[in-house]
């Protein structure tokens, strides 16, 4: 019996798989992103000089050109920049799943609301969500780092406040036209709670779009991110972040060129991932976001 | 057929191939217009009916559709004929009424601009701007469109679903077609206005002495509209007959339910429907497709059916009348 | 004439939006913990110092009323004195916004210029290599954050080659032209100066690539996006049946529909060009809002803050207003509906 049920649910695993191997680009950015997780989860070990990745000198090996054993050549005060890029993929992975685990349950809640109830809950949702849509996304993150500290925390928390309403947004047009599906009605004529037609008949209506937007802005949150901490706003040295490495090696330009360019090539890496991976499972899932 | 036939399909078979292996959708299907005659093409939703009108306008997507067989239009065999070729008979020599008339005219432009671009691709009139637009003004008087003049400036979105089929029949006409395709026409309005399409529609093909190619799965419209029916299950023809014949002596078992699932106005009976489903093109049945639905299936239906002709332009695919008498059924 | 009524709907919008994050950022700026005149004069001021800065900035009133004491310096264009530069902040802003618009709207150019006509060429060459080429190169345009581009090109054209400058808006010798507008491309054109301006020119050609490119492969993915999705529509079916050339299809029965939710977005990513300006401004040395930004940020000068983020959402919301009225022009379903909602 138990096998009759399973082998819908195994061929519809294996026909997704099918659609999704057929991209080569998809089965790239999922490789890539196995790869960058597995790397980060593993620095201390396979990186080669573990110790550089945070405050560290030595200046017998400052500004070696890349060469063995430094693949991606030195800083100025020594450190190897290849073990400083793979823990710079820490801090690119935690500020994408912190902003996103913070931004996506507050927009989807509140788009689910919005969407659901008629009326003022609508209308007060959806017009504050409009403001924030209609600030500059970079503008709202500098304020909000102009009065805190400029620190990981404080971007992560500034990026996180610019992000929730793009999923209120996206969750809101979903229910808005689900809420006139049949079997959502046959819910509301049996009497079914809200909170049960919302969490149960509704959201897994909407879950492949908010996840497929999820994959893809992992890598947006990354590119702003690291663009926070360019400009100096995020992760603060001696942490090895992407963007902060960028930034110091664009002082030496171009003689240092490697102490930039690879850090550069790391997040073109990560976000490349992330964003194949995304478009792979829009096209599967068949979702617009 | 005593007339000419303008439209000739002789055993076109399109198949295509995708993730679980090739699909034959269409199975040799053969098929005559006449000039100046008006022929349904009747069937279940999925049977092939759209593909088929596909095909002959040469709107299937090369490396996805294998097209296989002839399709002869005014002597020429439009299967081997260039995209270029094909492009100059659409629009001009053969030109389709769309299914959808909500879908089918472009948002974003106005009525007239749609129907100017129409009639520019009429060989008889290369107008001035000035005469197209006097064309486009009498076309839509002709379909019974009232202010035209308004309705050219308006967009698609401003008319109602009636006024748009108009709109688009105006566009199959405009340039005088040798045929005209009606996919499913009217088929999306209301009873009543559909009613109103349908008589605009035949008095204009008549008295332009334009062929019509009408394809339905509406019965109703196809008894009033056309002089002789194509049936068609799972992409190949079960049946042709002159309509009056067919509609009073239906002899596929096919046909047979297909009748009898309509329901009648006047309160006889009830309506019975056909068991199963059109089955996976992908893996069809061997031999007659119809066979895993038909009450009458016996071991010979294994094979492929023979063509068989019980009457004056009366055939269908059936073992049932295969060297067999008429009336076995009855 | 109810095309007008849409108009000045959006308009009304765009006045709500203002309001919005003006009231936004006063929040952020009143409301988190720290006494802004401690932080305006630093740790060494006197108690009587800061009573006397508390109340100059109406810091002891009640909150509603700071609020519209700096709403009414807003709208008379008075953000209060940099404490910064010891000057107004719309003076800062006057002489350095006008070089960093220049730089958002050439980018914004490239972005349209270059952006589209690829998309619809990947569009019309679907599944050819001429669309796997279009798509690799948004996706890398895509991926790359503005300031890696900015270090790449920087690398290869002026460092490598040493076919553009490294950085800066003029060469060295060069005369800036009079200062009329702040823009160079209006200031040398209008004072007769084709040299300086084809000089601005060479120093403009690294930041607004590196700035746009992002820009112009978004373009280029929406564009196409929309293109093959309205290229299944019936009506496009319809009007190949009607036998109309494949080039007309694409360049008219396609692209026109196409363009409504590109240039929707498009309109975002433009104005979202102001913030990139600020990482690429940064890597050449383009004397715009991006350095001052920064500055105004470290040193938590509110004002200045406040002029900078208004700035940025007053062309934001015009951007977006632009982007409205092309949209209701390129759509007439939304003059319409409106013309409905009228009657």
């Amino acid at each position: 019996m138990s096998t009759a049920v399973a082998a819908p649910a195994a061929d519809q695993l294996r026909r997704t798989w099918y659609a999704f191997s057929r991209n080569t680009g998809s089965v790239v950015g999922l490789a890539v992103v196995v790869i960058v997780v597995l790397a980060t989860a593993l620095a201390p070990w396979i990186t080669p000089f573990p110790r550089h990745a945070r405050a560290f000198t030595d200046f017998e090996h400052a500004s070696l050109a890349p060469a063995r054993p430094h693949l991606f050549g030195t800083d100025t005060i020594g450190r190897d920049i290849l073990t400083r890029v793979v823990f710079g993929f820490r801090f690119s992975l935690l500020l994408g799943v912190v902003v996103l685990s913070a931004a996506v349950p507050t927009g989807v809640m509140l788009g689910l609301v919005a969407g659901y109830y008629r009326g003022w809950p609508e209308t007060v949702i959806m017009r504050v969500t409009d403001i924030f849509l209609s600030i500059p996304p970079l503008a709202l993150a500098l304020a909000i780092l102009a009065v805190l500290e400029p620190n990981l925390q404080n971007a992560m928390l500034a990026v996180s406040v610019m992000w929730w309403p793009w999923y209120t947004r996206l969750v809101y047009g979903l229910v808005s036209s689900l809420r006139n599906e049949a079997y959502v009605q046959a819910a509301q004529i049996v009497g079914a709670s809200p909170v049960h037609i919302l969490l149960r008949e509704i959201l897994p209506n909407c879950l492949p779009a908010v996840l497929t937007k999820m994959t893809l802005d992992m890598a947006f949150v990354i590119l702003i991110g690291s663009s926070l901490s360019f400009l100096g706003l995020g992760v603060q040295p001696p942490d090895p972040d992407l963007g902060t490495m960028v930034a110091d090696g664009a002082k030496y330009m171009p003689d240092l060129w490697w102490i930039s360019v690879f850090p550069g090539l790391g997040i073109l890496v990560i976000v490349l991932g992330f964003n194949l991976l995304g478009d792979g499972l829009r096209d599967v899932f068949g979702v617009e976001v | 057929m005593a007339r000419e036939a303008l439209l000739d399909i002789r055993d076109l078979s399109v198949s295509f191939t995708g993730y679980r292996g090739v699909s034959r959708v269409l199975n040799g299907v053969n098929l005559t217009v006449g000039r100046g005659e008006k022929v349904g093409l009747v069937g279940e939703t999925g049977c092939g009916k759209s593909l088929t009108v596909r095909a002959v306008l040469g709107l299937l997507r090369k490396p996805r559709a294998r097209v296989r067989g002839e399709i002869w239009f005014a002597g020429r065999n439009l299967v081997g004929l260039s995209a270029g070729e094909l492009q100059l008979i659409r629009g001009r020599e053969i030109t389709v009424v769309f299914q959808d008339p909500m879908a089918a005219l472009n948002p974003v432009f106005t009525v007239g601009e749609q129907l100017r671009d129409v009639i520019a691709r009429s060989p008889r009139h290369q107008a001035s701007e000035r005469e197209t637009w006097a064309r486009a003004v009498a076309i839509l008087k002709e379909v019974a469109l009232p202010d035209p003049e308004r309705i050219l400036h308006a967009y698609p979105v401003q008319l109602s679903g009636g006024m748009r089929q108009r709109v688009l029949i105006a566009m199959a006409l405009v340039n005088e077609p040798a045929l005209v395709i009606a996919d499913e026409l009217g088929t999306a309005l209301d009873v009543t206005i559909q009613e109103q399409i349908l008589q605009v529609m035949r008095s204009l093909v008549d008295a332009k002495g334009i062929s019509v190619l009408l394809i339905t799965h509406n019965l109703g419209v196809v008894r009033e509209t056309t002089d002789r029916v194509y049936v068609m299950y799972a992409g190949s023809i079960a049946e042709t007959a002159p309509t009056a014949d067919l509609f009073r002596a239906p002899k596929h078992p096919y046909t047979q339910g297909l009748l009898a699932s309509v329901p009648k106005l006047t309160g006889e009976g009830v309506p019975r429907g056909i068991d199963g489903m059109i089955p996976d093109y992908l893996s069809p049945p061997p031999g007659c497709r119809f066979a895993p639905r038909c009450p009458f299936v016996q071991p010979r239906c294994q094979q492929p059916p023979p063509w068989v002709e019980v009457g004056p332009d009366h055939a269908l695919a059936c073992v049932l009348y295969d060297g067999a008498p008429t009336g076995l059924r009855s | 004439m109810r095309y007008s009524t849409y108009l000045l709907q959006r308009m009304l919008l765009s006045v709500v939006v203002l309001l919005g994050l003006s009231a936004l950022i006063f929040l952020i700026a009143r409301v988190i913990p720290g006494d802004p005149a401690r932080i305006a004069l630093g740790p060494l001021a006197s108690r009587t110092q800061i009573a006397s800065l508390r109340t100059a900035m109406h810091l002891d009133e009640p909150l509603y009323r700071q609020y519209a004491y700096y709403l009414g310096g807003l709208l008379n264009g008075d953000f209060g004195e940099s404490l910064y530069t010891r000057r107004p902040a719309s003076a800062d802003l006057r002489e350095l916004f006008p070089s960093t618009l220049e730089l958002v709207v050439y980018a914004g150019l490239l972005m349209v210029v270059v952006g589209i006509p690829l998309g619809i060429l990947a569009a019309s060459y679907r599944d050819t290599w001429v669309d796997t080429t279009v798509r690799l190169i948004s996706l890398g345009g895509v991926v790359t954050p503005a300031f890696v581009w900015a270090i790449v090109l920087m690398l290869i054209f002026a460092y490598a080659l040493g076919v553009l400058p490294v950085a800066g808006r003029l060469s060295p010798g060069v005369v800036p032209p009079p200062v009329v507008t702040g823009m160079i491309t209006i200031d040398a054109l209008w004072g007769g100066a084709p040299s300086t301006y084809f000089d601005f020119l060479r120093h403009l050609i690294l930041p607004a690539v590196s700035l746009s490119l992002a820009g112009v492969a978004q373009a280029a993915r929406l564009t196409r996006a929309s293109m093959v999705d309205i290229a299944g529509r019936p009506f496009i079916e319809a009007a190949r049946a009607f036998g109309i050339s494949e080039a007309r299809i694409a360049l008219k029965y396609m692209l026109k529909p196409s363009l409504i939710p590109t240039v929707t977005i498009l309109g975002l990513d433009f104005a979202a060009l102001l913030g990139n300006a600020f990482l690429v401004e940064s890597v050449f040395n383009w004397p715009g809002m991006a350095r001052y930004g920064v500055e105004v940020i470290l040193h938590k000068d509110l004002n200045a803050i406040v002029a900078v983020v208004m700035v940025m959402g007053l062309f934001f919301v015009v951007i977006n207003f632009l982007i409205d009225i092309l949209v209701g022009y390129l759509d007439p379903r939304i003059r319409l509906r409106q013309m409905e909602d009228a009657a």
